[in-house]
């Protein structure tokens, strides 16, 4: 467990936005992964996707280092953001864009993987 | 009790919600990952209560996983949240 922590600490610092999903931004393997990344990409935001499928550490991990039982999971900044829900939630009214505004991430770029 | 009256009785009792509706989905998502044969693992709620109030969407969503630990533990696989408090 503790190596699967330290990985992931080093996940979500490693890149200003993060998200842990089933299947790859390029292939979801789930709908509400689906969803998020459709919401990442659409804001144009570059972020890094980690496939929790192809690893089943970081699969229980992920939901064991935020204390958060499902993915998808969002972080800006090392920050845990939240799932599907909390993420569109954020984007309709626009406190996702905002946020990543205020923690001095970059926008409007072609989104990367 | 099925899993649908659980959460609704798990919710009832921990958050006393003004309006509370839980919606079994599982059948939309036949043979994707997380569904299994007898269904029961991905829901829907829509929860109106005051103990809400002044908390965040990730405060209010560990409320929520919280009361459903067992139920995540049991095979609940997806649970989409809409949680308001009075008057939002």
């Amino acid at each position: 467990m503790t190596n699967a922590h330290d990985r992931i600490d080093a996940e979500v610092k490693s890149s200003d936005v993060v998200l842990f999903m089933k299947g790859t931004p390029q292939f979801p393997m789930c709908g509400f992964s689906g969803q998020v990344v459709q919401i990442l990409d659409y804001i144009g935001v570059p972020y890094k996707g980690i496939n929790v499928l192809e690893d089943g550490d970081i699969r229980q991990g992920i939901k064991d280092y935020s204390n958060w039982p499902t993915i998808p999971q969002l972080y800006v900044k090392g920050e845990f953001i939240g799932g599907c829900d909390i993420a569109r939630e954020m984007f309709q009214s626009g406190e996702l864009q905002q946020l990543l505004a205020d923690k001095g991430v970059s926008v409007g770029q072609k989104a990367s993987a | 009790m099925n899993r649908r009256d659980r959460i609704a009785a798990a919710l009832n009792g921990g958050l006393r919600p003004s309006a509370l509706d839980v919606t079994d989905e599982s059948h939309l998502h036949a043979g994707h990952a997380g569904a299994r044969p007898g269904g029961e693992t991905h829901y829907r709620i829509h929860v109106i209560s005051e103990a809400f109030s002044g908390k965040s969407r990730v405060e209010r969503h560990r409320m929520i996983n919280a009361l459903l630990a067992s139920e995540f533990e049991s095979g609940l696989h997806a649970l989409a949240i809409h949680a308001k408090a009075e008057g939002e």
